[in-house]
């Protein structure tokens, strides 16, 4: 099959949880591991010691020559360890990708960059550390320096660069490597809107040249606009394969994605479920800015405990707490069980902007968690149709404030000061 | 799109250490990005420092001195008919460099976790480049052990142009160390406390501070297990003219080849996972 640029098959990569531990920093660790080791099986739960957890499992897929992939999924759906295993910075577990062309990676803007060299030292070392040759480097350096905007402090130590610059120069030198394969991770996520669109051309003329590109983003907009197809992977493995349009739209519906749901019974007290759902009871699929969210916890408490606290915390999609609320905001402590329980939030209409967000859950009473899942579940809330939301591009943050506002004419003061 | 298909190289990706392992095909291939690593750090290094250059010979000449007190002047320490400043600096020279690329070898994977983390290229560059980049001092404080030769009114023989291929030995010898020590490094921190230690240990087994001819001559093969006694007397030899280190070269030699390949294949075997144990 000559137009294949990548073949996957059934490419895995396990990881071991707790590794921390497990892994022995120091000989010391390792000879009393090694000296511990016959007793360990006696010992109960010994084996549940360490867990693995497969970050990427059984995943296939071919990439057609000139193909521009988009990767998308929530938080730890396996994105990064896909690229990573293709651009060999880590070793698949088991299965295999086979590779026609040079790969060019980029998972990170300005890697090995060195703050005290200058930003012409720093093309050449960062375009060798990509892969290109010296030669090349020299031939396409004007056009670097001019991309980058930075003609003027391209003799200046990059520690003295703004970030804006930084980023700049460094998307720069990887936008001028020209492998057959391109690898780029959320790279976009950088920069301000202005070098973004720009990123975005430049990513859009090296599809269009007959190379092969795979696109990891949380940007669905960019993934649409420059991908011919996408995976959506969750937990690891592929959930669709299709066209960029209709796999953005499936992902962001939340369809793929779904509630909570515990994994199994602990039989402590525990967050057993939960979904979004509007004010009349019916499941959500796409959250409206103007319209209440509702999420309904169903959580179990097997013994009397007084003093309980159900919560929610909303998360950016990097993470970033945004609000936290709890029952006792309301007044209401939970009741004090023994049963399963509902808990209702209602997060009021105005208060998201459009964008992807994460909500953690937590059980907790005076003596500590009881249960805390983050991110529990994620939802996308779309603009809708509302006029307050006009301009949704130009609005940045995760919030709406209604803000109150006044302007008048300042005229009538500076007549009287100067009079 | 005018290269053929067949013409693109075919990378297979597969579980197991052989997947992402150097081979020297691909050094060779990554042969520029060597030089800019050790570019790199030679700019950096005499730009952060304020007396840059200095340094270099600083450091064995002030050795030197304490050596010339202590070993030359009180303990009296025979240096084979030749002055002892002169005698210890010629073996001081070659004996810092291996130092400095031995410590700096040892940490330079741990160092680049971050570069390692972000993108592929051989990784056996990043020792093989902590290495190389000392040899800059290396020449540099070669040239004042040249000073201290004309000081000396001491002319090297025609044994000098065997010199290139001690100082080979030299670097090859902090290769062989640093393929094994940035790998444990890794995986073990503690690596990083016990070379110091085994630097200073290795520093009394090799014939810096007296003469290799103060070993009984039944101990002398046994002694060049330390290619270090080789290089150092190797110089002394080519410079000084003192007795030629002879067959302890050839001991020396099967040390370090033995040396290099065995930690090329220890090497092979963690590069793998080096990302993961990070």
């Amino acid at each position: 099959m000559p137009d294949i640029a990548i073949r996957i098959r059934d490419l895995g990569k396990r990881y071991t949880i707790g590794a921390r531990e497990e892994q022995h920093d120091t000989l010391r660790d390792q000879i009393a591991a090694f000296a511990a080791r016959p007793f360990r099986r006696l010992a109960p739960g010994g084996f549940a010691a360490s867990t693995t957890i497969w970050a990427l499992k059984g995943v296939s897929h071919d990439i057609r020559r000139g193909e521009v992939v988009g990767v998308i999924g929530g938080n730890g759906a396996g994105k990064s360890t896909l690229l990573k295993i293709l651009s060999r910075i880590t070793q698949p577990t088991e299965g295999e990708a086979e590779i026609h062309g040079r790969v060019g990676s980029l998972l990170e803007v300005g890697t090995g960059f060195h703050p005290d060299l200058t930003g012409r030292e720093n093309v050449f070392l960062n375009g060798a550390i990509l892969g290109m040759r010296k030669a090349e480097i020299a031939r396409k350096f004007d056009d670097i320096v001019a991309f980058a905007e930075i003609d003027q402090f391209i003799d200046t130590p990059v520690k003295h660069y703004s970030s804006g610059m930084y980023v700049r120069l460094g998307f720069a030198v990887a936008a001028h490597m020209e492998p057959e394969i391109l690898i780029v991770d959320e790279v976009l996520a950088v920069g301000d809107a202005q070098f973004q669109r720009k990123c975005i051309g430049k990513l859009n003329d090296v599809s269009r040249s007959g190379r092969t590109v795979v696109f990891v983003s949380h940007n669905m907009a960019a993934v649409q606009r420059l991908c011919t197809s996408a995976i959506l992977l969750e937990r690891g493995r592929v959930v669709r394969v299709g066209d960029a349009r209709s796999t953005v739209a499936a992902y962001l519906s939340g369809a793929a994605r779904g509630g909570y749901v515990a994994a199994a019974p602990t039989g402590a007290a525990q967050i057993l479920a939960a979904d979004l759902e509007d004010t009349s009871g019916r499941p959500l699929e796409v959250p409206v800015c103007t319209e209440p969210i509702v999420c309904r916890i169903r959580f179990v408490l097997p013994e009397r405990s007084p003093g309980t606290f159900i919560g929610i915390g909303v998360l950016s999609t990097d993470g970033a707490p945004i609000f936290t609320s709890q029952s006792e905001d309301a007044g209401i402590a939970c009741p004090a069980g023994p049963g399963e329980f509902d808990a209702c939030v209602t997060i009021p209409p105005d208060t998201f902007l459009a964008g992807d967000f994460h909500m953690a859950l937590c059980l907790w009473n005076g003596g500590g968690i009881l249960d805390l899942q983050e991110p529990a579940l994620s939802f996308s809330v779309e603009t809708g149709s509302s006029p307050l939301y006009r301009g949704a591009d130009l609005r940045k943050g995760y919030v709406r404030v209604d803000c109150g506002w006044s302007v008048t004419s300042s005229d009538a003061v500076s007549i009287e000061v100067v009079g | 799109m005018s290269t053929p298909p067949a013409a693109l190289p075919v990378t297979h990706i597969r579980p197991g250490t052989r997947a992402v392992s150097f081979t020297m095909q691909e050094v060779w291939h990554a042969r520029e990005l060597l030089y800019f690593l050790v570019w790199r750090d030679v700019k950096v290094r005499y730009k952060q420092t304020v007396l840059g250059v200095a340094w270099s010979v600083m450091q064995p000449l002030l050795t030197m001195v304490v050596f010339t007190i202590f070993f030359g002047r009180l303990a009296k320490m025979p240096s084979d008919g030749v002055p002892y400043p002169l005698f210890s600096l010629a073996a001081l020279v070659p004996w810092t460099y291996f130092a400095t690329a031995a410590s700096n070898g040892s940490s330079s994977l741990v160092g680049s976790q971050h570069l390692i983390a972000k993108v592929y290229f051989p990784r056996v560059l990043v020792p093989l480049a902590a290495v190389l980049m000392p040899a800059v001092d290396l020449v540099i404080s070669f040239g004042m052990l040249l000073v201290l030769l004309a000081w000396y009114h001491v002319t090297p023989g025609a044994g000098v142009v065997l010199l290139p291929l001690y100082a080979a030995l030299g670097i090859l010898t902090a290769f062989a160390v640093t393929l094994w020590t940035s790998a444990l490094s890794v995986r073990y921190r503690d690596a990083r406390y016990v070379l110091p230690f085994l630097i200073q240990i290795w520093l009394f087994v090799t014939p810096v501070a007296y003469p290799a001819s103060m070993i009984p001559e039944r101990w002398r093969l046994v002694y060049a297990l330390n290619p270090m006694a080789t290089v150092v007397e190797g110089f002394r030899t080519a410079l000084l003219g003192t007795p030629s280190p002879g067959s302890m070269a050839a001991v020396s030699i099967v040390a370090v080849a033995a040396a290099l390949v065995a930690g090329a294949a220890y090497f092979r075997s963690v590069e793998g996972s080096i990302v993961d144990l990070a």
